[in-house]
């Protein structure tokens, strides 16, 4: 495999651990009106997220300076082209950050409201800005042979960014509900399972779609196993919800996000901004990359930085592995200070 | 206004905006693992209040930090799409540097640090908020080396197909002497915003507590009083160590970009020796060089340049004619990639009234800091504590003094080299150099109304967060670290926060001693 390639595959990897991760707690930001009607409930799932998110984000800006490390001509085509549905992903996950902050530091009734709504809007905001990013990057935009988009603010916003607008936020919300049946326990976690066991197969419809699509237009015998795979993954984590295993439900999500991703971003290699103006004008891996000097070094960092990375945060989510429940404990302090 | 003046706006807004946080998240969590390490080695319990009530601040701040820092991730393709194609080679992996090898370590380790209090090893706990503090260090060290690349690029060869930059060495930028001394001068400046806000705060809790007659020599005494002699002592030190990384600025300066240097002093004819302006007025607004009159002092600049009482330091107008006659007198007449300057004169010039005084108000502004905290070292001094309305009032207002100073010094460092986004390095014959100019690097795909609305909804937004932002904080200090509902005090954990599923939350069972657990949210 040459170095393009493989930064390909790495951008690929980067995207489905940021919609793996964040999308887990996007999902659950989605659901606190849903699930948390009581004021303890809403304090739970923040809870289970809150040591998190944060980490979690940086995939995605780490995804982003990847495609812009490995493929500067990619990330100066795709941004301008969605100029302003990018500024409103920022405008959510702005409000978002701050949100999760602010909403613990002062204690009346309109004030948690207030902010509580604030999560779950620049959540979902954000989830389907990027989703409608990524629809749009693997399906097509409106560029000349400059890589400029032709046409007013709003030309790069076709279908194929509706699907992923809809697709990312409907496999947050569910994803983030079988992470609170694992999470926690008690009336949540019910609610949770329930809501997962009900809405499973309709949510995993538009990214499946959006895979197939994708699929159907440059695909391969391989990229169609792998949509078989995500579709397969679907029906087990529906039955498994059923039957009350969050945990193999959980995975069998996880597998969904994995395949279809896989699916999307095999069939469009080496296409990574397809013009719908004309096919020749399609941004290709090998227009868009950097030299292979600096991949190298990039390569090396990568090889050496990102499993470092990767230790360490499975090691936080192992230390805040314990189901989490709103009923206070009555254990001993570990550590009773001076 | 057309694309090209909003762009500029937006990113000078924005990036000041994030860099109002970013000293702070640097120096202040320099200062707080400092406080945490000094509590797990003594166990003495200011120790353990001072980290606490400083945490807060800086968990505060660090949010702002993220939340603005992710709009700089964006905005070099948003709106400098033509930009990032040309840097890309070099620019783009440091910033995905920054983000797998900084920012995963900050992110992780703090949500580790806050949360972890009572779950994990006491010095497991210290060791990640260090590590988290550390993140923060390599982020400003690779943000620098990309930021010190366009300033004085090095490590490249030019591509002759496509008159881009290739990277060959990557050691050489990464040890670019720009960014080396860009780098030590900017953590040191961050540890005298930290610095100053300790001495601002704990002088008004200190005399607050006195005039109540408050006891001086319980815990929270001790608190004020550290933390102002912390401050105090960090902010005189940082501000020699800002002084000498500075004057290594300069001298660089002087060889790499010697425009910017005359514009800083407004120095129209080449002087032998030169002398340093204090004070200028005439048309420093106008760029109308030979018409500032100002109050000098003989032979320092030269001194700042080349570190001699005799050099000859060349004048704004001699360099002006210098560079015209290399890099060209007119933009290309392509309105393609030149939009409404194609065909115009090139000013290489910057605007001398914004190099003058943001250059007089960073070191003045850090001088006045540097002031301060010497004064509240002395009033102090033994065990005093100073009861002086103007002077604790004043210090309390000086904490603003060494934010002004970072933003003034960004503010001259980028705007100092214009008309070049990417300024050419004059130790590279001038066959091979790399330029490239502001006037070329915007999106050509978007509309100023795209900028404009961009514009407008995050100035917006980011007034908003000033607001609420102050006034948090402003509450939050006012009650200090004993007393108030729902304050950050021991066993009140307030309603809501996540930590009361931690032992020794909520449940009642140590209300009486310190609970360091509800500290953190
Ligand atoms: C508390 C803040 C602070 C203080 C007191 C100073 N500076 Fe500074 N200065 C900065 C904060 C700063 C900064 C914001 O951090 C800059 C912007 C870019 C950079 O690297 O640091 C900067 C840039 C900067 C530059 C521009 C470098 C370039 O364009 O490449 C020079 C020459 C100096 N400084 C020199 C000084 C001198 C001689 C000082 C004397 C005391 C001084 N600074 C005090
Ligand atoms: C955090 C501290 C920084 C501050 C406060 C700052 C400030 C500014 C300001 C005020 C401008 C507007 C210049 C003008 O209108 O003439 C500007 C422009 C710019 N800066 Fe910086 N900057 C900072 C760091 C950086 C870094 C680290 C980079 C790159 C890594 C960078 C890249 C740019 C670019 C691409 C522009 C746009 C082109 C231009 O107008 O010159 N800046 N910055
Ligand atoms: C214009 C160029 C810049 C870009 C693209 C940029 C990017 C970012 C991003 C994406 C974040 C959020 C990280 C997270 O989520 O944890 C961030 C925060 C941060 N940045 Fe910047 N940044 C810039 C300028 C700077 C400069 C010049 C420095 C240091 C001198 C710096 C130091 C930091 C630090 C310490 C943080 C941690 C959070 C905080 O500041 O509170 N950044 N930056």
């Amino acid at each position: 495999m040459d170095l393009q390639t493989l930064w390909f595959a790495a951008v690929a990897v980067l995207w489905t651990g940021f919609l793996l991760l964040e999308g887990f707690d996007f999902g659950v930001a989605a659901l606190l009106p849903v699930l948390g009607r009581r004021p303890a409930d809403r304090h739970l799932m923040l809870r289970t997220i809150g040591p998190l998110w944060d980490g979690n984000e940086v995939w995605l800006i780490t995804a982003v300076g990847a495609v812009f490390a490995a493929f500067p001509g990619w990330y100066a085509t795709w941004l301008p082209a969605l100029y302003l549905p990018f500024v409103l992903v920022l405008f959510g996950l702005i409000i978002r950050a701050v949100a999760f902050e602010w909403r613990h530091s002062h204690h009346t009734e309109a004030w948690d409201a207030t902010w509580t709504r604030v999560i779950t809007a620049g959540s979902l905001i954000a989830a389907a800005g990027i989703g409608a990013a990524l629809g749009a990057t693997t399906l097509g935009l409106p560029i000349d042979a400059d890589g400029t988009r032709v046409g007013g603010a709003f030309s790069g916003l076709g279908w194929p960014a509706l699907l992923g607008a809809v697709a990312v936020p409907a496999f947050s919300v569910v994803h983030g509900a079988l992470f609170l049946a694992l999470k926690t326990d008690g009336p949540v976690r019910d609610a949770a399972r329930r809501f997962a066991g009900r809405w499973a197969p309709v949510a995993a419809l538009p990214l499946l779609a959006w895979a197939g699509v994708v699929h159907l237009r440059h695909g391969t015998p391989v990229s169609a196993l792998l949509w078989l795979v995500a579709a397969l993954a679907v029906a087990v984590a529906w039955t498994r919800t059923r039957v009350g295993r969050e945990g193999q439900a959980f995975a069998a999500w996880g597998v969904l996000l994995v395949a279809a991703v896989a699916t999307v971003f095999g069939a469009a290699y080496p296409v990574v901004v397809p013009s719908t103006i004309d096919p020749a004008f399609d941004v290709l891996v090998s227009d868009a990359s950097v030299s292979d000097y600096t991949l190298t070094v990039m390569t090396w960092a990568a090889g050496i930085g990102l499993p470092v990375v990767l230790g360490y945060q499975a090691w936080t989510y192992w230390v805040f592995r314990k189901r989490l429940t709103s009923e206070p404990q009555h254990e001993a302090p570990a550590e009773v200070p001076a | 206004m057309d694309v090209l003046d909003v762009a500029r706006w937006q990113f000078g807004i924005t990036t000041v905006y994030h860099f109002l946080m970013v000293p702070l998240t640097i120096g202040l969590g320099i200062l707080v693992a400092v406080m945490h390490t000094m509590w797990v080695r003594t166990d003495k319990p200011e120790w353990l209040r001072m980290t606490r009530f400083w945490g807060r601040i800086y968990l505060i701040n660090f949010v702002l930090g993220v939340a603005t820092g992710l709009v700089q991730e964006f905005q070099f393709g948003l709106a400098w799409s033509e930009y990032s194609r040309f840097v890309g080679d070099v620019f783009g992996s440091l910033l995905a540097l920054e983000a797998l090898l900084a920012f995963f370590l900050e992110s992780t380790f703090l949500g580790l640090w806050i949360f972890g209090w009572g779950r994990i090893p006491k010095k497991l706990h210290l060791a990640a908020l260090w590590a988290a503090v550390i993140g923060s260090i390599v982020s400003a060290y690779f943000i620098i080396a990309a930021n010190s690349w366009m300033q004085h690029p090095v490590g490249v060869v030019t591509d002759d197909a496509t008159g881009r930059p290739v990277q060959v060495d990557f050691l050489a930028v990464l040890t670019n002497n720009t960014a080396l001394a860009a780098f030590s001068h900017a953590i040191v400046a961050a540890l005298m915003v930290a610095g100053a806000l300790l001495v601002g705060i704990g002088l008004w809790h200190l005399r607050k507590r006195e005039l109540a007659q408050q006891p001086t020599t319980d815990v929270d005494h001790r608190v004020w009083r550290r933390s102002v002699r912390l401050g105090g002592w960090v902010s005189l030190a940082a501000f020699v160590l800002v002084a000498l990384t500075g004057d290594w600025q300069g001298k660089l300066m002087y060889q790499q970009q010697p425009l910017k240097m005359s514009s800083a002093e407004a120095l129209c004819e080449t002087e032998a020796p030169a002398s340093f302006s204090v004070f200028a007025w005439g048309k420093v607004g106008n760029n109308e060089c030979d018409d500032v009159h100002s109050i000098t002092v003989p032979y320092l600049l030269s001194y700042l340049a080349h570190g001699d009482f005799s050099t000859a330091v060349p004048g704004v107008n001699e360099l002006q004619e210098e560079y015209g006659a290399v890099y060209g007198e007119t933009y290309p007449d392509d309105p393609s990639r030149f939009g409404a300057l194609a065909g115009e004169g090139i000013d290489y010039t910057p605007l001398l009234a914004v190099t003058y005084w943001s250059f007089r108000l960073m070191i003045g502004m850090g001088a006045v800091s540097a002031g301060v905290a010497a004064y509240a070292l002395w009033a102090t001094r033994k065990g005093r504590v100073p009861t002086s309305r103007i002077g604790v009032y004043g210090a309390l207002l000086a904490v603003a003094a060494p934010f002004v100073a970072n933003a003034t010094g960004w503010i001259f460092t980028e705007m100092g080299r214009q008309p070049f986004v990417v300024y050419p390095n004059p130790d590279v014959p001038v066959d091979e150099q790399v330029w490239f100019f502001t006037a070329q690097a915007v999106s050509p795909g978007i509309s100023a109304a795209e900028v404009w609305t961009s514009l407008s909804v995050l100035t917006l937004v980011y007034g908003a967060l000033a607001v609420v932002e102050l006034w948090l904080v402003t509450r939050f200090v006012r009650r200090g670290v004993t007393t108030g509902d729902g304050a950050p005090t021991p066993g009140s954990t307030p309603e809501g926060t996540p930590d009361d599923d931690l032992p020794a939350g909520r449940d009642g069972t140590r209300r009486d001693t310190d609970d360091v657990l509800s500290f953190a949210y």
